[in-house]
């Protein structure tokens, strides 16, 4: 990929957007962490492990673990409908299935782990910036975990590919691919697509999306670090 | 319907088999059945093994969204009505009734296959609104392909109904324009099960399966396309997984769309 272009915000075509993070930013959540990515930012807040209501969807083996995305309705230029869309509780599902991987859940049977995502301000990959949170969030609520996920998307604009996709080329552009990578099992937990592709350029655009969550990765252990 | 112990499963995808005696890259059979239901606009019973689901074609009038005013309108459905298995329970779509449905709408709506400018009526104020819902009648496993191959059927097989000089549907009309759709654009499940990589999994696989993947495919001037992908499953997939996983998915789509268009 020869890549010598300036993107419509000055980056380059392989730089993240502007990372910050901070971990135990709520008050009664067990666990909470803010991530912003650009002009992306998400806040996450984790209850328990505690006891799970309903009733019926407790196991007796292992905690189940709950996830709820949502976004403000300010967060957006319209006004968003408060409450839960069709879309909110797709990416509610693909946010549980790309923590679980890295969850020790045996360790707390018959109990639930609440995860609760709400992005304040959205700027193109809210999934990703929620899925950040949710990790630091998780580690602050000072449960076991095998490792964090890091998540951020790349796609193409125009004909060209690049990572982290945000303001005009969100809505102008041509393909987007959101990504949560495990760092130490070099495993992808969450990948979805929009836009035309081939196989083979989908394969760069996915390895290129997983480097830079290598990069959100190491934003994520340093501040946890700042805080513990 | 008997499900199978998960563990028989894994061990017998391990050594190379399936409990349906397909190769691992099988397609099961297909059958797809156009027109079915004669009071929708377009309609196709799609049968993939022992899955069975039905797809309906349904048109309404509506105001285009502000950031499209000069495009019509799709929306996908999906119902997960309880007497296609013990597991469904009757209310609102659950979270993989709706992940279906989106998976299949993304497909199609992505590929850009159907050209939307065209199903306009009067910019910003009247446009052709697209519903296709899809019932869940028997459930044997990958839902998302089985819907997605009645979702493109019915939408090939959907004619357009005639308006009247107030832009109201005219029923009295005989209905002869088809939708402007320029290719087949189709879903393709991959799970993975243990380490090995299967195509098209039965209702049994996915009790066994831990990651799965959804590749929407379609060809553009005899070029294999992609519009879409999908990770369900709770488990990681390597980037050599997903690689492979693509492959087969672009290999089993050419089959399938063979199908839909032999329908």
């Amino acid at each position: 990929m020869t890549s010598d272009f300036t993107r419509i915000d000055g980056r380059k075509w392989d730089e993240l957007r502007p990372i910050f993070a901070s971990v135990g930013v709520l008050n009664k959540a067990d666990g909470s962490a803010m991530f912003r990515l650009g002009n992306t930012v998400a806040v996450a807040g984790v209850y328990g492990p505690r006891k799970v209501y309903p009733k019926h969807e407790e196991e007796a083996e292992r905690a189940i673990l709950r996830t709820k995305y949502n976004m403000a309705a300010f967060a957006t230029s319209e006004r968003g409908r408060p409450g839960t869309s069709r879309r909110s509780i797709e990416i509610s599902m693909v946010t549980r299935n790309a923590l679980m991987p890295i969850m020790f859940l045996d360790e707390f049977p018959r109990t639930a782990i609440d995860v609760h995502i709400e992005v304040l301000q959205a700027d193109a990959s809210t999934r990703c910036v929620g899925i950040n949170a949710a990790c630091l969030a998780l580690a602050d609520a000072g449960l076991p975990m095998k490792d964090f996920v890091a998540s951020c998307s790349a796609g193409k604009v125009g004909d060209k590919v690049v990572l982290d996709i945000a303001g005009k080329e969100d809505t102008e552009g041509e393909l987007d691919l959101p990504v949560a990578y495990y760092p130490k099992k070099k495993q992808i937990t969450l990948l979805q697509m929009d836009g035309i592709t081939t196989g083979k350029e989908a394969r760069e655009i996915i390895a290129l999306a997983a480097k830079g969550a290598e990069k959100i990765y190491e934003a994520q252990k340093a501040a946890l670090r700042t805080k513990y | 319907m008997i499900s199978i112990d998960p563990q028989l499963v894994k061990d017998m995808v391990a050594s190379g088999k399936r409990i349906d005696n397909r190769k691992l890259d099988e397609y099961r059979d297909i059958k797809i059945e156009k027109g079915f239901v004669t009071s929708a606009e377009g309609s196709a019973r799609v049968k993939l093994g022992n899955t069975e689901v039905l797809a309906g074609v349904k048109f309404g009038v509506g105001e285009p969204f502000a950031d499209t005013p000069d495009e019509g309108v799709l929306m996908v459905g999906a119902e997960f009505v309880p007497l296609a298995s013990p597991d469904f329970e009757s209310g609102p779509p659950g979270e993989e009734a709706i992940e279906t449905a989106r998976v299949v709408d993304r497909a199609i709506r992505e590929s850009k296959v159907i050209d939307f400018k065209q199903l306009c009526i009067k910019p910003k104020e009247k446009t052709w609104m697209v519903y296709v819902d899809i019932d869940i009648l028997d459930n044997d496993g990958n839902l998302i392909d089985a819907c997605s191959i009645a979702a493109i059927s019915a939408l090939l097989d959907a004619k357009l109904p005639e308006l009247d000089e107030d832009f109201s549907i005219d029923t009295e009309k005989e209905r002869t324009k088809k939708l402007p759709i320029t290719g087949v654009p189709i879903s393709t499940t991959i799970a993975r099960i243990g380490n090995k990589l299967v195509v098209d999994p039965t209702l049994s696989e996915e009790l066994a399966l831990d990651s799965r993947l959804t590749v929407g495919t379609f060809d553009k001037n005899g070029e294999i396309m992609l519009s879409s992908m999908q990770k369900g499953g709770t488990g990681g997939l390597s980037l050599e997984e997903i690689d492979k996983m693509v492959s087969m998915a672009e290999h089993a789509g050419k089959k399938i769309r063979a199908a839909v268009l032999e329908s």
